[in-house]
């Protein structure tokens, strides 16, 4: 463990019974670090936040948060620096806004000033004095965007937290949540929205039925999957196809007259370009490298859906 | 400021909103003007009865009433903001589990104080602002019934807030605060006086049926108001079961006070092994 790192798990499992909810996970996380969670429903993703928030303790293995045991005597202390946005999150309906959001300011012992400029921050600003019962969806996922925020904590865990949630505010979020990681806060990201989640984590953590199947950047998991890269080539006539898929033993798809894709392997890929780049008539050359969703799809199948 | 003010503050302020207070208040309120006024009857007056007789007609609806209120107050504490999906987040904050379970108490308790002293303070002092002589006794006995009331509602709110721990589903939880409220309240008295009955009345002795009151705290709370005083344990007729007032007082006293901290503490135990 290095000494700046904020999160260290070490072994962790979780079991009820015979069945393993977490089984040996390991991972360290370190200021301004963001981790895309990933994994079917089921796969671990919450209770694995669940260990890290101190609220159940693992069957074994070793957890740090800022260097002590969250579930310990020191929860007080890891919960001040923590924010945590809960799956679903829903709040006493009875309350407004304004006074929920000011209940858990003053849990983490905040100053609830600074309350109505953060309902504003997250677009609640007008509906802070309407009772929560009467909040959409998005509207409580927005309050409880602002309470993981209060006291700017160093460790964000967001659960799921775009689900039902419009594009526009969705953007906002994650300015917000980029916001935090930028000042060097660390982010653990659980979500299934894959397409949006790529450009706002650092790495990945991919889970299956409690185990770790995969751990570590886009690049990283690229290569460890091997899945193909897709390079279309357009232009000329027909006679392009026909003359390069004569050159290499790579594998096509015909697209229309005009344009060829090539299903090519990573490794394959600076041959096939070079290739195209010495063919007469080429126009245009488009490169498609597995996003996250084919990513997760291989291995959450064993295989690559094309 | 201390998580468990903040929380006790959320409880009433929910209380509140949820009309909990007022409903509560309006209940006792209600209950103890009509026994005032129309409690004579078995004295055979009319109008304002002696506030001694109000003390032992009204705390024997209170034994059945305000074990009731605990409980709807206190049922689903745990198992209901756990299945409305706001425990997980509340103990995420720094919050310790007993802090959680005492903010709460405290916060039900305070309505249980202002629905109790509101309520039948208000029956009390429109009682004595009627009758023309009242006995520093009577007044006093009223005090006892006010406080204990109290007391006794807490037992029960301890009592919910274990079994709101122990299950898993707020329907579990409701149905089985019925079931502790009808064993203590109602089948333990009926076993009791059976047992008392049968055998001509060699079934039980005098030190093990007075014991056996006592560790009820239902009984307990009986026995505290019907026969701590010379006046009211005359009118309800408990004298002749008590011999010394003043430690079946302390006696009964002990027994609720224990009934209160047992449970909570229970509670305490049974809901920091609870996984969120």
């Amino acid at each position: 463990m290095t000494d700046d790192s904020i999160l260290n798990l070490r072994g962790i499992t979780k079991a009820y019974g015979d069945v393993q909810t977490l089984a040996g996970i390991d991972l360290e996380l370190r200021p301004g670090e963001a981790l895309g969670l990933i994994g079917h429903n089921g796969a671990g993703k919450t209770t694995m936040m669940k260990i890290i928030l101190g609220l159940i303790r693992p069957s074994s293995g070793q957890i740090n948060v800022f260097g002590h045991n969250p579930a310990g005597r020191a929860h007080g202390d890891v919960a001040r620096r923590l924010g945590f946005l809960p799956e679903a999150v829903n709040f006493p309906g009875a309350m407004t806004g304004l006074e929920v959001l000011k209940f858990y300011a003053r849990l983490k012992g905040i100053d609830v000033s600074q309350c109505p400029g953060r309902l504003a921050a997250v677009g609640l600003g007008d509906a802070a004095r309407k009772r929560v019962k009467a909040y959409s969806k998005g509207m409580r996922q927005r309050l409880g965007l602002a309470q993981a925020l209060l006291g700017e904590p160093e460790l964000l865990l967001l659960d799921e937290p775009t689900t039902g949630l419009d594009p526009d505010f969705t953007r906002t979020f994650y300015d917000l949540v980029d916001e935090r990681r930028a000042t060097g806060a660390a982010i653990i990201l659980s979500s299934h929205a894959l397409a949006e989640l790529e450009p706002h984590v650092d790495r990945l953590l991919v889970l299956q039925n409690g185990r770790c199947v995969a751990e570590g950047d886009m690049a990283a998991l690229r290569a460890q999957t091997g899945l193909p890269v897709r390079i279309r080539v357009s232009g000329g006539d027909g006679s392009m196809r026909e003359e390069l898929a004569a050159l290499t033993d790579i594998q096509t798809n015909r697209i229309n007259g005009r344009t060829v894709e090539f299903i090519c392997a990573p490794e394959r890929k600076m041959e096939l370009i070079e290739l195209v780049s010495r063919t007469q008539g080429v126009e245009d050359l488009q490169i498609e490298l597995p996003n996250l969703d084919r990513i997760y799809s291989h291995y959450s199948n064993g295989e690559d859906r094309t | 400021m201390n998580a468990v003010f903040v929380i006790t503050a959320q409880e009433i302020l929910d209380a509140l909103r949820n009309k909990w207070v007022l409903s509560a208040t309006l209940l006792l309120a209600g209950f103890a003007l009509a026994l005032t006024y129309l409690g004579s009857a078995p004295v055979g007056t009319v109008g304002v009865a002696p506030l001694g007789v109000t003390v032992v007609s009204l705390s024997s609806l209170t034994v059945f009433l305000l074990p009731l209120l605990g409980l709807l107050l206190s049922y689903d504490a745990v198992v209901g903001e756990s299945e409305r999906g706001t425990l997980l987040l509340l103990l995420s904050y720094p919050v310790r589990r007993w802090q959680f379970l005492v903010g709460k108490f405290i916060g039900h308790l305070a309505v249980l104080v202002i629905a109790v002293a509101v309520g039948y303070g208000a029956a009390g002092v429109l009682a004595v602002m009627r009758l023309e002589e009242i006995a520093a006794q009577e007044v006093a006995a009223y005090g006892v019934m006010m406080a204990s009331s109290i007391l006794l509602g807490s037992v029960f709110i301890g009592l919910g807030y274990g079994i709101s721990s122990f299950v898993r589903e707020r329907a579990t939880a409701a149905g089985l605060a019925l079931a502790v409220w009808l064993t203590i309240v109602v089948i333990y008295d009926f076993v009791l006086l059976g047992a008392l009955t049968s055998g001509n009345g060699a079934g039980l002795s005098d030190g093990l049926f007075n014991s056996l009151l006592l560790v009820n705290p239902a009984d307990a709370y009986r026995l505290l108001n019907l026969s701590t005083f010379e006046l009211t344990a005359n009118l309800s007729g408990m004298a002749g079961v008590v011999s010394n007032g003043h430690a079946t007082a302390l006696a009964s006293l002990s027994s609720l006070l224990l009934w209160v901290a047992v449970p909570l503490f229970g509670a305490g135990l049974i809901f920091s092994r609870k996984e969120p």
